[in-house]
């Protein structure tokens, strides 16, 4: 089933969560809905569920208006933040949940519902637990008994609220790959939240990120990741460098360094600021002709890890970040304190924070 | 635990703990019992089956009977509400809620009588359509229920202010309807914390003596409550049979507690 939102806002009290938000999710996609805490994107997920109502806009499945269904009707799987699994009930009474509560009509008999509650939780990999209580299970096995407990009902659509925020970095690493195969096996239209980028990248189908209650882009991992539309997008997806300086005559101006910029950018501004990730910083003994350099000394150098990251000072006294690939790192044979060069392979410049003036070399 | 104090301090303080313990609450429990075996049993049985006894019984029964199960209605609601709900007033309800805690029940019994009584504002209304409430049955239901009012939701509110509004999400998101909702996640997750409030407010109604004191009018067999016909017997200077009597709400007492160790001990055990 398809997702679209229109035009949503939402507020709560003064403040605007969500503004003017629109939103499309294909039928089978997964989606994943990324920003810092306070951007909005439960909020979102939220009015999809139809846990919350939004102020304006609507929300459409398969093209028909859901805006004032109730969720109980939706056909959506809800999976919390911080599981929600009713406490008093055992994981068995926690997955059978969903289809006990239907109407009576509709329900399946016992041995249909056992039967159906065990493929699940075969399916996550729980089945010794049926007995158990939620305060017996660790974090992990809690979130996948959610997602039985989600599944259960046959939903139409997945929607998941930080999935793996509560758990710890190898059980998430784990459960995200888990995720994405069995997304890939159910096909299932899902959404999820996240704060986390690495998360976003790795899982999603398209990332939509968010900021401020406005999505300030959407598009492939891939895309988001290599062609940020923004400073924030920037920022937000991993690290980054910045070199402020101004533009003059098409010349972006920066203490160490002088960059020439592509025909049809601004050729004027005040103030600018040049973007540019670390892997697309390279150092050098010697200057390269061609690219913007500058000179810098070597300050730290962290070796462990498939990177190895190198932290310098400029002469004016800024801090940059350039990673290496291990074998670059062995022919260099960098050493702490040594003055190098550093050459930048590409960057972004923008003019002002929001961003629309971006030029990249 | 690390114990840092030495020994004479921790013996001084349990002893102090110990002797007020003994010396309020358990020599005045012993005292109960014994006063009331002074003439025997035979005497401990005959006063306790006298007609007036009997009707103080049946009519704090009744009385503890209404004011319990309404405010357990109650209690949820308000509990209900201001645990899962933001609204304007909230403050205001929490306070009101308090406020039979912080009157003295003989203002509150007074209230009554100002409202319903002969000379009260609804009082010609009332004599009107035959009613009555001042000196009569119902106005020592009112004033039980208006003591006993904190209890059920004073418990509740902290325990589904914790427990949030996650569970109730889930379910409704997985097709529970309100009443599927409230029966299988809602009451399962507040029954100890509901228990407790129930105990609690039950000790409370038919313990009652000065709020009931003054709407009762101490009718003899007719709006005497258990407290009240202890106080009457006592008055009288029928002492044993005072102690008696009184031994009935003694024994209500322990059994409370009883109840109200067991309460703490599964809810201790559930996590």
């Amino acid at each position: 089933m398809s997702i679209e939102v229109r035009n949503v806002t939402k507020l709560f009290g003064h403040f605007a969560a969500l503004k003017d938000v629109s939103l499309t999710v294909p039928s089978g996609e997964l989606v994943a809905l990324l920003g810092p805490s306070g951007s909005g994107k439960t909020t979102l997920l939220r009015i999809i569920a139809g846990l919350e109502t939004p102020d304006e806009g609507s929300v459409h499945f398969d093209g028909e208006d859901a805006t004032a269904r109730n969720p109980r009707d939706r056909r959506v799987g809800f999976v919390f933040q911080h599981y929600a699994l009713f406490r008093q009930m055992t994981v068995f009474d926690n997955v059978a949940f969903g289809l006990r509560v239907k109407p009576r009509f509709e329900r399946p008999s016992p041995a249909k519902i056992a039967e159906r509650v065990h493929e699940l939780l075969a399916l996550v990999q729980l089945e010794r637990m049926a007995g158990r209580y939620p305060s017996q299970l660790s974090g992990g096995q809690r979130q996948r008994v959610a997602l039985a407990r989600a599944l259960a009902v046959q939903p139409k659509i997945l929607l998941l609220d930080e999935p793996f925020g509560a758990l710890d970095a190898k059980v998430r690493q784990e459960l995200r790959r888990w995720l994405r195969r069995l997304h890939d096996e159910i096909g299932i239209t899902s959404v999820f939240v996240t704060h986390d980028q690495d998360e976003a990248l790795e899982v999603a189908d398209r990332v939509a990120v968010l900021h401020e209650g406005r999505i300030e882009q959407e598009g492939s991992p891939e895309e988001v990741y290599n062609h940020p539309v923004s400073p924030f997008v920037f920022h937000f997806l991993g690290n980054v460098n910045l070199f402020h300086g101004r533009i003059e005559g098409g010349t972006m101006h920066v203490g160490e360094f002088s960059l020439e910029l592509p025909k049809g950018t601004q050729a004027d501004a005040a103030s600018a600021v040049a973007y540019a990730r670390p892997h697309l910083l390279d150092i050098d003994h010697t200057p390269l002709p061609g690219r913007p350099h500058f000179r810098a000394t070597i300050r730290h150098i962290n070796a462990a890890g498939p990177v190895v990251r190198v932290e310098l000072a400029t002469g004016s006294g800024g801090i940059v970040h350039a990673e290496l690939p291990q074998e670059r790192y062995r022919v260099l044979g960098l050493q702490r304190g040594a003055e190098v060069y550093v050459s930048v392979k590409d960057m972004k410049v923008f003019t002002s924070p929001h961003g629309t003036s971006g030029a990249g070399i | 635990m690390r114990v840092t104090e030495p020994a004479s301090v921790r013996w001084t303080l349990i002893a102090i703990a110990v002797l007020f313990l003994g010396l309020f609450l358990v020599l005045p429990l012993a005292t109960v019992l014994l006063e009331a075996f002074r003439n025997g049993a035979g005497a401990y049985l005959a006063a306790l089956r006298e007609p007036e006894a009997l009707a103080a019984v049946r009519l704090t029964l009744l009385a503890a009977g209404i004011a319990v199960p309404l405010n357990v209605v109650f209690g949820i609601a308000a509990a209900w509400a201001i645990a899962k709900f933001e609204f304007p007033g909230k403050q205001a309800l929490m306070t009101l809620i308090d406020l039979p805690f912080s009157v003295s029940p003989v203002v509150a019994g007074l209230i009554y009588v100002l409202l319903f009584g002969r000379q009260g504002w609804l009082g010609p209304w009332l004599a009107a359509h035959d009613v009555t409430v001042i000196f009569a049955v119902p106005g020592i239901v009112l004033a039980t229920l208006f003591v006993t009012v904190p209890f059920v939701a004073r418990e509740l509110i902290p325990v589904m202010q914790a427990q949030g509004t996650e569970e109730e999400e889930a379910a409704r998101v997985l097709g529970a309807g309100g009443w599927q909702t409230f029966w299988r996640v809602t009451i399962p997750n507040i029954k100890w914390g509901l228990l407790y409030g129930v105990i609690l407010c039950n000790a409370r109604a038919m313990g009652e003596f000065g709020a009931v004191s003054v709407v009762s009018g101490h009718i003899r067999g007719r709006t005497t409550t258990i407290p009240l016909h202890v106080e009457i017997l006592y008055n009288e200077y029928h002492t044993a049979a005072a102690f008696a009597v009184a031994s009935l709400l003694a024994l209500l007492a322990l059994v409370t507690l009883i109840i109200k160790t067991f309460v703490e001990w599964k809810v201790q055990h559930e996590h």
